[in-house]
């Protein structure tokens, strides 16, 4: 009777049409694609390289360092040592520094993106109304689907897995860059403006310095939402932790998910720390803490 | 009022804010009144046919209740809003027709403003605050250090330039935004309420500090506010809105004297009356003797003529040398001259005085004030019934009123 949906258009026809169409994509622009990728590529190698190439116990200090440099706790920096000898105890230090490049990459790549579109964002309704809704599904869309079209354009491998994480992980900053700049003061705003600031000066003098504690918070949603991405990105040949969960599901080993898994906690609860700290930091250089 | 020419005028200004301000301008402009119009078109009316001259120099006091206008018409002064119509005349330039070059000119060189929440970049620091305006407008680092240095000494934050304004207490943040305006050496500054989120002792050295400026920079100062003692102690010109029109425009006597209307007489109601109204405005017009034409019948018929208790001696100058009653011949005996140390000593106020200040010496006579002008010359005198009668609002008095008004009105 009436259960089955009536099948008023060939719904098969569509796909085939979407299909198709990404298809010739695939084949007019993979290969320039790639060829523009390549220095993207180039820049993730030589990150995670060097990761590998540093005695494990100078890339436990640095990054003890750099935890304890943000942070100002001796007890984080040595909660970071323990944590990076754990894993490297657990056999996924070499998947953990290909993770950690992976992350750093995507991270800044949507910081470097996210950033001005958020900016662009804060300056016109229209583009906010926009925006908005993409943004939106972006951040829905089950995360296998952007897999697909990446693979198919790439072929498995780095750079597609960077790609889905980047797409996957920008809009909180663009988000919260708009956020940022729009919940400046208005009077403060109206003064700038009074004195005969250009929007320039304004973007630069107000509006980006009093929106940074924000913009920071975004940034360290998108290097959670990174990390979160790369493991899933792993099924399309990204390597590092991912792989590890990845295989342990394959071969039904739960130690090597549990591990993988742990030394994954153990990274994001380093990265989040840090950039909170950094958040944090900027709130009080920026004196904006009553 | 029309001789110097005005450093600011505004010209018929209408503001409505909506959709489409302009499809109900000629309604308002009928005469539509806002609640009509808001519930028929959904616009609402925030300025209504406003139209200022403001002489440079002076400070001309806006005042209304919140939602009266008062802020949304200062910013008409630099554009921060645009009018739906009419004109403001800055200097003979019409900033409404002004481009983006020229309005940032504007606001850079020519007018600057103060804010009621300071509007301060919480991120610079008290130098940083003050030197924004100069950095804008492009000018050299080390002049505009200097500039805003001077000016922050001014505002008596001298010491405190590296302090950030989270640091500062309000009134000393309101210090800053004072100095940020100041240092862009603009003529006209312009002042959202400047005074009113602060502390009411605070605010009242503030005031203080800003007339005593004023006697220096004669700025022309624009100056919003909803507090009418603080615009009876600074402005020059008041005027009043009500709902986005003005009620009445004038000195602050004008204004507390002769209300224009029922909104108007219940504001200044409770105003210390005695702060504002000078002794010019309640002298009455009498006659004073030559120390030769005293004598007990002059004195008696010049005290029945004025009604008071004593009548003034002048010597040929017309300045006043005491005053006689008839406890004066009891001094003298019958045959010899009256002499000036026969008489009162003379109590004297000059026009300009306002009634508080002539209090005190009003307080230790019972005799009338002699009132007299700036080179010492007796121009009538006033007594203890005339000034309370003037003290006393005139609505619950119309027969003190009605005298009043045929009283002689001093300057």
């Amino acid at each position: 009777m009436d259960s089955n949906f009536p099948e008023l258009i060939e719904s098969r026809e569509i796909r085939g049409t979407i299909d198709d169409g990404f298809n010739w994509v695939v084949i007019e622009f993979g290969e320039a694609l790639e060829i523009a990728f390549l220095p993207v590529l180039r820049f993730l190698n030589s990150i995670e390289n060097a990761l590998l190439w540093l005695p494990w116990y100078l890339v436990v200090l640095l990054l003890a360092l750099f935890a304890y440099q943000a942070t100002r706790s001796a007890k984080f920096a040595g909660g970071t040592i323990v944590m990076l000898f754990l894993t490297g105890l657990f056999g996924m230090w070499e998947p953990a520094m290909a993770t950690i490049a992976l992350m750093l990459v995507a991270t800044l790549l949507a910081v470097i993106v996210g950033i001005p579109l958020g900016i662009a964002m804060s300056r016109s309704n229209v583009f906010q109304g926009i925006l908005t809704p993409v943004l939106d599904i972006m951040q829905t869309l089950p995360i296998f689907v952007y897999l697909i079209p990446f693979v198919m354009l790439f072929g498995p491998g780095k750079i597609p897995a960077l790609l889905a994480t980047i797409v996957f992980a920008v809009p909180p900053v663009i988000r919260l860059t708009n956020l940022g700049i729009r919940q400046v003061d208005r009077e403060v705003m109206e003064a700038v403006v009074a004195f005969g600031a250009t929007p320039r000066q304004r973007l630069f003098s107000v509006q980006i310095p009093l929106a940074l504690p924000t913009i920071m918070a975004g940034i360290n949603q998108t290097t959670m939402m990174s990390l979160s991405m790369v493991v899933i990105a792993s099924m399309i040949g990204a390597g590092g932790l991912g792989y590890q969960v990845l295989q342990g599901i394959q071969r039904l080993e739960v130690s090597r998910g549990l591990l993988a898994g742990i030394a994954i906690v153990f990274l994001a609860v380093i990265f989040d720390r840090v950039a909170q700290a950094y958040g944090r930091k900027m709130q009080q250089h920026l004196h904006l803490q009553k | 009022m029309s001789e110097t020419p005005s450093k600011i005028s505004v010209k018929e200004i209408y503001k409505i804010f909506g959709p489409d301000p302009a499809s109900v301008l000629e309604r308002v402009r009928a005469g539509a009144s806002k609640s009509e119009i808001l519930n028929e078109t959904g616009h609402t009316v925030g300025l209504r046919d406003v139209s200022l001259e403001i002489r440079p120099g002076e400070t001309f006091v806006i005042m209304g209740l919140s939602g009266s206008g008062k802020s949304t018409l200062i910013r008409h002064f630099n554009l921060l809003i645009e009018p739906t119509a009419g004109h403001i005349l800055v200097d003979g330039h019409d900033v409404v027709d002004m481009g983006t070059e020229e309005l940032r000119d504007l606001r850079r060189h020519r007018m600057s403003m103060v804010f009621q929440r300071f509007a301060l970049l919480p991120h610079k620091t008290v130098l940083e605050n003050a030197v924004y305006g100069l950095k804008v407008a492009g000018i050299d680092k080390s002049e505009a250090e200097q500039r805003a240095r001077e000016q922050i000494e001014l505002v008596g934050l001298g010491g405190f330039e590296n302090q950030y304004p989270s640091q500062l207490s309000g009134g000393m943040q309101q210090r800053v935004g004072l100095a940020r305006a100041l240092a862009t050496q603009s003529e006209i500054l312009l002042m959202d309420e400047a005074f009113s989120a602060l502390d009411p002792l605070i605010r009242n050295d503030m005031q203080g500090q800003l007339l005593e400026l004023q006697q220096t920079l004669h700025k022309t100062i624009v100056f919003i506010t909803h507090d009418l003692d603080e615009a009876l102690r600074l402005g020059d010109h008041i005027a009043i809105l009500k709902d986005g029109a003005l009620s009445q425009v004038g000195t602050a006597e004008e204004i507390l004297m002769d209300p224009a209307d029922d909104y108007v007489a219940r504001f200044v109601r409770d105003v210390n009356r005695s702060r504002v109204i000078t002794v010019g405005s309640i002298v009455s017009e009498s006659r004073a003797l030559r120390l030769s034409e005293v004598n007990p019948q002059s004195v008696a018929a010049g005290m029945e003529e004025t009604g008071q208790r004593a009548i003034y001696v002048v010597d040929e100058d017309n300045r006043p040398i005491g005053a006689a009653d008839e406890q004066v011949f009891t001094r003298v005996d019958g045959s010899s001259p009256v002499r000036p140390e026969h008489l009162h000593e003379p109590a004297t106020v000059t026009t300009d005085m306002v009634i508080e200040e002539m209090l005190p010496t009003m307080a230790t006579r019972d005799y009338p004030l002699a009132v007299v002008d700036h080179d010492g010359r007796f121009l009538g005198t006033v007594s203890r019934r005339d000034t309370v009668s003037e003290l006393v609002p005139r609505a619950t008095e119309p027969e003190a009123a009605m005298a009043e008004a045929g009283a002689p009105g001093g300057r």
